[in-house]
């Protein structure tokens, strides 16, 4: 009995963190590029062109590891575009972040029927190779390890490294500078534009990693509508984790419970619309940022250019 | 002294339109290279291609003009919720999600029987407005009373609307037998414009000219638009001369927020007449900050701008006609709105232009 339990418990920590782990990519780059005072909106167009690219990538090469490589590249460029535009065009980050999200939604719908000749989703590709069989052999966590995938684990390690570089390392003292003091930082001689443009790349490549998790290793193809307003739910789960990795994680696992919920209820036979859960981050969110505004955590600069030249 | 402020005016707007020109320009080049890759076509082909389509997809009969109309319609109600917002300097991204239960309160409100032909439709109106003014008051709200970022909160509130419309649609406003919400009755539909029956386009496009022209008026001719006007351009001295600043964001929400939730009322009054579950945003809000910042934040110019993107949606069918995937739309759409925003760009190479020259 007391085993079916910690059993049924693993299955839906384990279910969790699956559903958590394309928000906690897109989040944890949402954290770097807001840290280093760049509004990034354009979170979920990113997943989007990593989705995408990622299954494209495995497709013309049967190769998942190219498949990856592709997600990161092209949602990088995507982040380029948004950095070049918010850091050094001084773009209303906002707008810019909007325009992204539509470009790469249209973008992605013209190229899958250009590549793969089919109008709304791709082809089937193979997902990444993950030694389930080989996982579940190990006594205790093995059923739990074989219910996950590389990018869980990947996830996890990231926001222990994000948490590390952030709050230890010189880096992370540098990013969170431009953040606060854009003008102070500078004086000490840090790069303000490199430092952002840098934390804005880092954010796509994340993002996309992100969006990739969902298109090769979930399921395996890319549909449009498929990210359906993660990378805002990963913006949010950022604000509700107070621009911190950590918690930040731990606000993406909450999210992502409401999903679990759904699966779980569903198989005890309740039955309560799934829009009901669907909506639960967004309230959370909300009610987060109402009434622990007092301790917010937000950088001082974010969202506003930085001119060198004005005093 | 008067005449040369008036001559540099003249010469900002003028500059800033040109600069929506450019940006129109930029993504029209983009297109006509995708168009080359969809088609394998020369450059000179692609862009004639692409142009006539646009043109032909548009304007070119009958059917295309009222469908060109019916989407200006909505940009209009969009672009000017946008564009209220925008002069306050706030950023209601939740026009998309005031459309939206616009939408789902004018259904329900279109369904109910025995209502007299005219009451019901302002009825339904009225509706919209309340249901768009309260969806754009709790962020402004929040944002007054709990310093509450606006952009995020409205932004969660579209995914709140489009789960509750999903939600509406999808238990008792059903229609057995359908997949989508009931119809609304025939006294809730707005008149159309033209008699022939498959054109969409509706009176609705009047309403939109005339709130167009009632928010010129109020923002340029009444205290309290330019009272909103002044806190969008500085927030600090507004406040020291006297200004409720608090008052003014709300304000300014709301109004946003009642003109989206009219617009969707007006959707589905003249022409989504009954809403099918929604798998994602319709786009139409999102798509009138591309249209009220192509206008430069003008009123009257936002005429043009939505028939302008009116005219682009309405083309996507005869592109696909002509082989051009329909997303060269939306993308076109997409580089506007990044080219605007970056506009700083313009100016940065405008300055170099007239240093060198001065030389």
């Amino acid at each position: 009995m007391e085993n079916m339990f910690l059993s049924e418990m693993l299955f839906i920590l384990a279910t969790t963190l699956r559903f958590a782990t394309p928000l906690i990519y897109a989040s944890i780059g949402g954290v770097f590029s807001e840290k280093s005072g760049v509004i990034n909106i354009g979170l979920e167009g990113m997943m989007i062109m990593g989705a995408f690219f990622g299954v494209w990538g495995t497709h013309i090469s049967n190769s998942s590891l190219v498949g990856v490589v592709f997600a990161i590249i092209f949602a990088g460029l995507t982040a380029i575009i948004h950095g070049v535009f918010s850091i050094f065009f001084r773009a209303n980050q906002v707008i810019s972040g909007i325009g992204i999200n539509l470009f790469s939604t249209s973008l992605t719908s013209y190229l899958i029927q250009k590549f793969f000749g089919s109008q709304g989703q791709t082809s089937i590709v193979k997902i990444v190779p993950y030694p389930k069989e080989l996982f579940s052999k190990i006594p205790i966590i093995g059923t739990f390890l074989s219910e996950l995938n590389w990018f869980v684990l990947g996830s996890l390690f990231l926001v222990a490294v994000s948490w590390f570089i952030l709050y230890k390392t010189n880096l992370g003292y540098r990013i969170r500078a431009v953040g606060e003091h854009p003008k102070a930082a500078d004086t000490l001689g840090i790069n303000v534009y490199k430092v952002r443009f840098l934390c804005v790349l880092l954010s796509g490549i994340l993002a996309g990693i992100g969006g990739a998790s969902l298109s090769i290793a979930n399921v395996n193809l890319f549909r449009v509508g498929m990210i359906s307003g993660r990378g805002y739910i990963a913006l949010a789960a950022m604000i509700f984790g107070n621009w911190k990795p950590h918690t930040t994680f731990l606000a993406c696992l909450i999210f992502s419970l409401s999903q679990t919920f759904e699966i779980v209820s569903q198989k005890f036979g309740f039955n309560i619309a799934t829009e009901i859960y669907f909506m639960m981050p967004y309230i959370l969110t909300m009610l987060a940022l109402a009434f622990f505004v007092r301790k917010s955590n937000a950088p001082l600069f974010l969202g506003e250019y930085y001119d060198k030249g004005k005093r | 002294m008067v005449s040369i402020r008036k001559n540099i005016k003249i010469k900002n707007v003028l500059n800033s339109v040109l600069f929506s020109l450019l940006s129109i320009v930029i993504s029209i080049l983009i297109a006509v290279i995708f168009v080359m890759w969809s088609k394998g076509n020369g450059f000179i082909d692609s862009f004639k291609l692409l142009i006539t389509s646009f043109w032909e997809g548009s304007f070119g009969n009958l059917f295309s003009l009222s469908e060109t109309l019916v989407y200006a319609t909505i940009y209009m109600f969009t672009g000017v919720a946008h564009l209220v917002a925008f002069k306050t300097n706030l950023f209601n991204i939740g026009v998309e999600g005031q459309f939206t239960v616009g939408m789902l309160v004018a259904v329900i409100v279109g369904i109910i029987p025995n209502i007299p032909f005219l009451i019901h439709i302002t009825l339904m109106f009225l509706s919209g407005i309340l249901a768009g003014a309260f969806w754009a008051f709790i962020p402004a709200i929040l944002k007054v009373k709990l310093n509450s970022n606006e952009v995020v909160n409205t932004i969660m509130m579209n995914f709140i609307s489009l789960n509750m419309l999903n939600l509406f649609v999808g238990t008792f406003l059903k229609e057995p037998g359908y997949d989508s919400s009931y119809s609304i009755l025939q006294s809730a539909m707005l008149p159309k414009v033209f008699s022939e029956p498959s054109s969409r386009a509706n009176y609705g496009l009047f309403l939109g000219i005339l709130v167009i022209g009632f928010i010129y008026l109020f923002m340029n001719r009444t205290r309290v638009g330019y009272e909103l006007r002044s806190v969008g351009y500085n927030k600090h001295a507004s406040e020291y001369g006297g200004i409720d600043i608090k008052k003014s964001i709300i304000l300014s929400m709301v109004i946003s927020g009642i003109i989206a939730g009219l617009g969707g009322a007006v959707f589905v009054s003249g022409v989504q007449h009954r809403i099918p579950k929604l798998n994602n945003f319709l786009n139409y809000g999102f798509d009138g900050i591309a249209v009220a910042l192509v206008a430069r934040n003008n009123p009257i110019l936002i005429i043009i701008t939505s028939i302008l993107f009116g005219a682009l949606n309405a083309s996507s069918l005869e592109l696909q006609f002509n082989g051009i995937p329909k997303d060269i739309v939306f993308l076109v759409q997409a580089v506007i709105i990044i080219f605007i925003s970056g506009e700083y760009l313009f100016k940065y190479v405008l300055d170099k232009f007239k240093k060198g020259g001065s030389k």
